[in-house]
């Protein structure tokens, strides 16, 4: 951008305001007069900030920084704008109902809408069994509510096939480290970074997807530690890292291997360590003995040297810490990459000290709490298995059921979406969560979601897959009751309801205990409220690794928030794990596992010679049904975009389509040396026709079952002209809130990755 | 420069607009964001640049100096204040002095916007909101003094160069260390060499009558 220095041009933005599209959720004004600061956190990432929502009058109006100490008054764009939900014109606020999807959807009472979704599971259940009835839910959802997932459905629906979104999410660092330490969860808390003299990131682009998390990184670099991010994109926290490793994705396995290998050469693991506290050792150098630096710079398409120059900052820095996030846990190998990161912090020593050890970084609110639960597939409350005999005997006996009536393990979010597609699940009750954009190879599952006879949908707005649903069942959003989450230091932490739900809105705890009383549970399920169901879940905790029953929420309105494993009412919580060298495996030791790299599922050929990778946008949240309704954020950030190097011969602006085995869509380019030439980048918070999940594989990583949303083959070509961007369902009888939508029309891609420039046209 | 002020630092910011959205949290004009953010290598790398008002100490406010209705106040904090609404004709004046390009008009309001350091928050003794929720430090409210606690050996500068016209800040950057005491160079797209500039602007004593407080 060059301008001229000249007084009498008016430089660009001066003369018109970028104001959120006019006015926002609840209109724009100051507000007098009484005003109560409700201190809370924030509904979205796993960073988890504190925050205070401004109530007059019993409304949510606005939000104000708080002095919370993981965020310290910070807060993010999502952040700032995420209280523009709470009294949003699209809220639903009537159950939704129609027979069949020809149909529009109708309101209903709740008393209807209720009666129907119990007859429906009967019917679907007396015809073709207990299984077929499946339910999905979420991990933005508060702990209790997740907790109260598994047990509906286990208890109340009786069915094995209960998951959730963290499936999309979390669940590869999950298994490994599960497979590494007996534990799920990131040993060390973020204020340990300020401590480390090197920090590597890995697949994280902290500065959009934890923007508040980057003051962490930037104190430890004030104190003087290195910083090296591993991205196949220039993100703004690899543009000024110590070393930028641009490795072709799909290969971080084979990069971390390599680096292990270099450590090993060099002399620089810390064997005394290794010895005293870790397991597979051998087996784990000579797998990595076969990633020599040249050869995993031929995989990795980066420089040999980069590697030897990344082991040495690493293993030589007195105090190394290592965080990822779905950059590398999004793969058909993303357990195995996540267990190369681990291993490189083991063979140095990395572990369990201030400033030395391990983190993975949760995409959702409660990414850590959602999955410790039960509404995982194959786990029970406390993190325990739904596979061992002794855990299900400990929760039957929680739950007074016989544990012959306790499902067995079901199966993971997209194999239950095949499973739709194939008739063996016929019916699906879904809280919290958005599959039409943000499940992989959307043909697949629009066509499973179409095939079930019958299914009901909980959400706040009408999201892309409600709007598709039989049944629309309208709930709370986060300050319209109270609950806890766990953020990614798995500390706990808690919200605070800050106005009545509107009217006709009703908790997911309420609708979740209402329809088993309709299968015959009550029972089971005579909660009034979030803090009798955290009662339920301390005790169905205790004992467990992921013991949360010292935990109350008095102690955590004294203190803040407390990490688990927190065993009894004076413990102070664990932040740090590993202190004593000591893991949860029965034998105490780390079990370190040997890692081979495979190429991604997708095959490159002629006709899809390039990479695809998505991921997320700082403006917009997941599956966007929140944030492209608030007016500040479409404005930042109106549409998807397809991110390609210069070298293709595009020019920003230019209309391109990519092309994968799975789909098309096409996109304005915005043309970035800050990418791989041989990769493309889309973000995957737009629904069809712009979504970038029309275009990614549903291959799944055959241990944690995720998709393998960061890497496919594809190819991109010219096109006409941009697809247009949808406006967001809105309930019938409700306009659009068109004001929020003004830059939904652009047809320009942002200036760069984090949106447009405020000057920009 | 003032004793507490913001003092940008753009090789911290992630380009993430949370000071754009804060900005328009302001209960003095909610909606509206005072805030520029300019992505100042488009094309070539994410690298952003917060921009508040500088609140220009010499010559003393050029916007306030051209402003024919005299809206445009200084507090003897050394703040200057966005336009008077009740006094703003929204000429455009102010705009164009401006060597920074921050004031913004609103065109159907026939109103001047601009940055006031937060005035509502800092004289209570709170941040501004931009450098409250800023989420790497990018925007710091403090004296140099509390930033160099934070952040060891930083450098900052308040005076800048265009074309050979120095203009000193209340507010500051950050610079690199080794770069040498010398003013930054002013302007966006700069071309090297002799370009026509703006006029030099006298300088105008606090005690001038469009100081909010002095008799006018």
């Amino acid at each position: 951008m060059t301008i001229p220095l000249d007084p009498t041009i008016t430089p660009p933005g001066t003369s018109r305001f970028r104001d959120a599209g006019g006015v926002p959720a609840d209109r724009w004004r100051a507000v007098r007069g009484e005003e109560t600061l409700v201190a809370t956190h924030c509904c979205f990432c796993g960073v988890q900030c504190g925050m205070y929502l401004r109530v007059h009058d019993g409304k949510v109006f606005g939000v104000e920084p708080r002095d919370h100490d993981i965020n310290r008054m910070r807060l993010c764009p999502k952040g700032l704008n995420a209280y523009q939900q709470v009294n949003h014109p699209d809220r639903l606020t009537a159950p939704l109902l129609r027979r069949s999807r020809t149909d529009d959807l109708r309101p209903v009472s709740w008393e209807q809408a209720l009666d129907h979704a119990a007859d429906q599971i009967q019917r679907v259940q007396a015809a073709y069994g207990r299984d077929a009835f499946g339910m999905l839910g979420g991990a933005s959802l508060f702990s209790e509510k997740t907790y109260l997932v598994g047990k509906f459905a286990r208890v109340a629906l009786r069915t094995r096939h209960v998951d959730y979104n963290g499936r999309l999410c979390m669940v590869s660092a999950a298994g490994a480290n599960k497979l590494s330490f007996g534990i799920d969860r990131a040993a060390n808390p973020f204020a340990d970074i300020l401590l480390t003299d090197c920090l590597l990131i890995a697949g994280s682009n902290v500065g959009e997807c934890f923007p508040v998390m980057t003051q962490y990184l930037w104190g430890a670099r004030d104190r003087g530690a290195t910083l090296i991010v591993v991205d196949p994109r220039e993100t703004s926290i690899a543009r000024t890292a110590d070393i930028h490793v641009a490795l072709r994705p799909g290969t971080d396995s084979a990069f971390f291997s390599s680096v292990l290998h270099v450590v090993v050469t060099e002399g620089l693991a810390d064997e005394a360590y290794v010895a005293a506290h870790a397991t597979g050792w051998e087996e784990v150098r000579q797998a990595a003995a076969e990633y020599p630096p040249e050869r995993a710079a031929q995989i990795c398409g980066i420089p040999a040297a980069q590697i030897t120059e990344v082991a040495r900052m690493f293993a030589t820095a007195p105090k190394a810490m290592a965080w990822h996030a779905r950059g590398i846990e999004h793969h058909t190998q993303g357990v195995e990459n996540c267990l190369t990161v681990i291993n490189l912090c083991v063979a140095t020593g990395n572990l369990g000290r201030p400033g030395a050890g391990y983190g993975t970084i949760t995409g959702q609110g409660n990414g850590q709490g959602g999955r410790e639960h039960g509404q995982k597939s194959d786990m029970l409350p406390g993190g325990r298995s739904i596979s061992d005999p002794v855990h299900r005997a400990q929760v039957a006996r929680i739950w007074g059921i016989d544990e012959a009536d306790l499902p067995q393990a079901g199966t993971s979010m997209m194999e239950m979406v095949h499973q739709m597609g194939r008739g063996e699940i016929r019916g699906l009750l879904g809280i919290c969560n958005n599959p039409f954009v943000s499940l992989p190879n959307y043909a697949v599952v629009k066509a499973g979601y179409d095939a079930l006879d019958f299914h009901a949908q909980c959400d706040f707005f009408l999201s892309e897959t409600s709007a598709n649903a039989h049944l629309v069942l309208p709930v709370t959003t986060w300050a319209e009751d109270d609950g806890v989450m766990a953020n990614a230091e798995a500390r706990v932490v808690r919200h605070r309801k800050a106005q009545e739900p509107l009217p006709g809105v009703r908790t997911d705890t309420w609708v979740m205990c209402e329809l088993a009383r309709r299968l015959g549970v009550g029972d089971k399920f005579a909660f009034t409220g979030s803090e009798q169901v955290f009662e339920e879940l301390r005790v169905a905790s205790r004992g467990t690794v992921n013991d949360y029953y010292g935990i109350t929420y008095a102690r955590l309105d004294e203190t803040g928030g407390i990490s688990w494993p927190c065993p009894t009412v004076d413990h102070p919580g664990t932040p740090r794990l590993f202190e004593d060298g000591q893991t949860w495996h029965a034998d105490k030791k780390i079990h370190m596992q040997a890692v081979r790299w495979h190429p991604p599922a997708d095959p490159y050929d002629d006709e899809y010679p390039m990479t695809l990778t998505t991921g997320r946008t700082v403006a917009h949240f997941l599956s966007g049904n929140q944030t492209r309704r608030l007016g500040g954020l479409v404005e930042q950030t109106p549409r998807p975009w397809v991110e390609v190097h210069p070298s293709h011969g595009y020019a920003s602006g230019d209309p391109v389509t990519v092309v994968t085995r799975r789909g098309a869509a096409t996109f304005p380019a915005l043309v970035t040396d800050a990418i791989r030439p041989d990769t493309v980048f889309v973000p995957y918070h737009w629904p069809y026709p712009v979504a970038a999940n029309e275009l990614t594989i549903d291959a799944l990583d055959p241990r944690s079952k995720i998709p393998e949303y960061k890497v496919c083959a594809c190819r991109i070509q010219p096109a006409a002209h941009v697809t247009a961007v949808p406006a967001p369902p809105v309930p019938p009888g409700h306009e659009s809130y068109a004001a929020t939508q003004v830059s939904r029309g652009d047809q320009h891609p942002p200036t760069s990755s984090q949106g447009r420039g405020t000057s920009e046209p | 420069m003032m004793g507490r002020t913001i003092i940008i630092d753009p090789g911290r910011c992630i380009g993430c607009q949370a000071c754009v959205s804060a900005c328009r949290e302001c209960d003095s004009h909610r909606g509206k964001s005072m805030i520029h953010l300019d992505y100042l290598d488009a094309g070539h790398s994410v690298a952003s640049m917060p921009t508040v008002c500088m609140h220009c100490e010499d010559p003393l406010a050029p916007c306030a100096q051209v402003c024919p209705a005299e809206a445009i106040l200084v507090t003897p904090d050394g703040v200057v204040h966005d336009a008077d609404k009740s006094r703003c004709i929204g000429c455009g004046n102010c705009v164009n002095a401006c060597p920074m390009g921050v004031p913004k008009i609103d065109l159907k309001a026939k109103l001047q916007f601009k940055c006031n350091l937060c005035y509502d928050r800092t004289s209570y003794g709170l941040a501004p909101m931009c450098a409250t929720v800023c989420p790497t430090g990018s925007i710091f409210y403090g004296t140099v003094e509390e930033l160099r606690a934070e952040r060891p050996n930083v450098a900052v500068a308040s005076t800048f160069d265009f074309g050979g016209n120095l203009l000193t800040t209340g507010v500051a950057m950050v610079v690199p260390a080794d770069r040498g005491d010398v003013p930054v160079p002013g302007g966006v797209g700069q071309p090297a060499g002799p370009t026509p500039g703006p006029q030099p602007f006298g300088s105008v004593p606090t005690s001038a009558d469009n100081v909010l407080g002095e008799p006018l």
